[in-house]
């Protein structure tokens, strides 16, 4: 069924998200800690193990694929809605700090890569749709 | 005609999220062609619409002086329900569908480091930029370090230490930013700097942060790498609002005296 896909998605969100306030209130903060990376690792994990034990039928998985499918415009949805004007009118400061940030990021992608050794997306039939 | 323009907006009113949809489409219809015809291909139709969304985004906050966008024009409000935080989640964990755990695991001490590595980066090249503009209090250098994290931490941090206004304000601008130069440079600056890879991703996540910005981005340069880089960069905004007010102002403290 087509809804279960949405309840493995919904389950794995809810406890991902409860799971993060729970480290953000440990940690001594109001804010949700890694709350959807959680959800995330648990929907991979409770997926392999459906699988693994054959009850992960078409329709279920079709149920997860269309909202995967979805993520793009949904992105596409969040970009236009950005406060842009905000971004333009904090002046020169703003640009510096926040542009300097990012490619100073884009610098250090390859040394921490190296530290993970090799890794690759080779095509298993999982590719997602670009639109 | 006046018939015509009330009777539009009452559907749009009731079908916000329908219309969104269409719109949706549209821009992707559009983006695509423009993609294919007119740049052959050099940019990819995502990253084409990334671009288009925020021009609309632009025009919606000029046209009405909200903060949110086009969405914050009637027809468009649709938009901030499809694009707020609700869907990006649902759907961001819809994309973990299919990742690979063991490029999680690989890259999993790489992926924690970039997270400490990317907040130190965000947080001196901000306190910097401050400093140059003048700034020489402990309380603003740290607030505007935080915001260049994310515009989330900017104020969380500076209502912690009590930070004035106008500073809290340019920590948000610093952060929405980075945010937003995150969606439309990395399609472009992915390849030359090695973001082609599951591992590349997940550092990448941590070291940018911003699951909105880190999401978009990558999306539009491949979206297989999407679960990759959002799950380290959902910890990004936590671990700044943990380490931003109390390690980084102490940093800051020990460094300016006061």
């Amino acid at each position: 069924m087509v809804i279960y896909g949405l309840l493995i998605m919904s389950g794995c969100l809810v406890v991902g998200t409860f799971l993060g306030m729970c480290l953000g209130a440990a940690l001594g903060i109001s804010a949700n800690v890694g709350g959807v990376g959680f959800g995330m690792l648990m929907l991979l994990l409770v997926t392999r193990k459906m699988q693994d034990k054959g009850l992960m039928d078409s329709k279920t998985e079709q149920g997860i694929l269309f909202w995967r499918a979805m993520f793009i415009p949904v992105v596409i949805a969040l970009v236009s809605r950005q406060n842009v004007i905000a971004a333009l009118s904090g002046g020169w400061l703003a640009f510096v700090a926040g542009l300097g940030a990012v490619f100073l990021c884009f610098v250090f992608i390859r040394p921490l890569t190296a530290l993970a050794g090799e890794s690759s997306l080779d095509d298993d039939g999982t590719k997602l749709p670009a639109e | 005609m006046d018939f015509f323009s009330t009777t539009i907006m009452k559907i749009v009113g009731s079908y916000g999220m329908v219309t969104t949809f269409a719109v949706l489409g549209i821009m992707t219809i559009i983006a695509t062609y423009l993609s294919k015809n007119v740049l052959k291909g050099r940019i990819d139709p995502s990253a084409l619409a990334v671009i288009m969304a925020l021009i609309l985004a632009y025009i919606g906050g000029a046209a009405t002086g909200g903060k949110r966008g086009i969405s914050d024009v009637t027809f468009f409000a649709g938009m901030g329900f499809v694009g707020g935080g609700m869907w990006l989640n649902y759907t961001l964990i819809a994309t973990a569908y299919g990742a690979k755990l063991e490029e999680l695991k690989k890259a999993g001490l790489a992926g924690g480091l970039a997270l400490v590595v990317g907040t130190i980066i965000a947080f001196v090249v901000g306190a910097l930029a401050a400093y140059a503009a003048g700034y020489r209090d402990a309380v603003s250098l740290t607030t505007i370090g935080a915001g260049a994290a994310t515009f989330a931490v900017g104020p969380v941090t500076g209502a912690a230490l009590g930070a004035t206004s106008d500073v809290i304000a340019l920590s948000i601008a610093a952060g929405v930013v980075k945010s937003v130069s995150v969606m439309i440079l990395t399609p472009f600056l992915a390849k030359p700097f090695g973001l082609t890879t599951p591992a590349a991703a997940m550092v990448y996540g941590g070291l940018v942060g911003t699951t909105s910005g880190t999401s978009a981005g990558l999306a539009a340069t491949d979206a297989r790498l999407v679960p990759y880089g959002a799950t380290t960069a959902t910890f990004y905004t936590g671990f700044g609002c943990l380490v931003c007010p109390s390690i980084g102002y102490f940093a800051v403290l020990a460094l300016t005296g006061g």
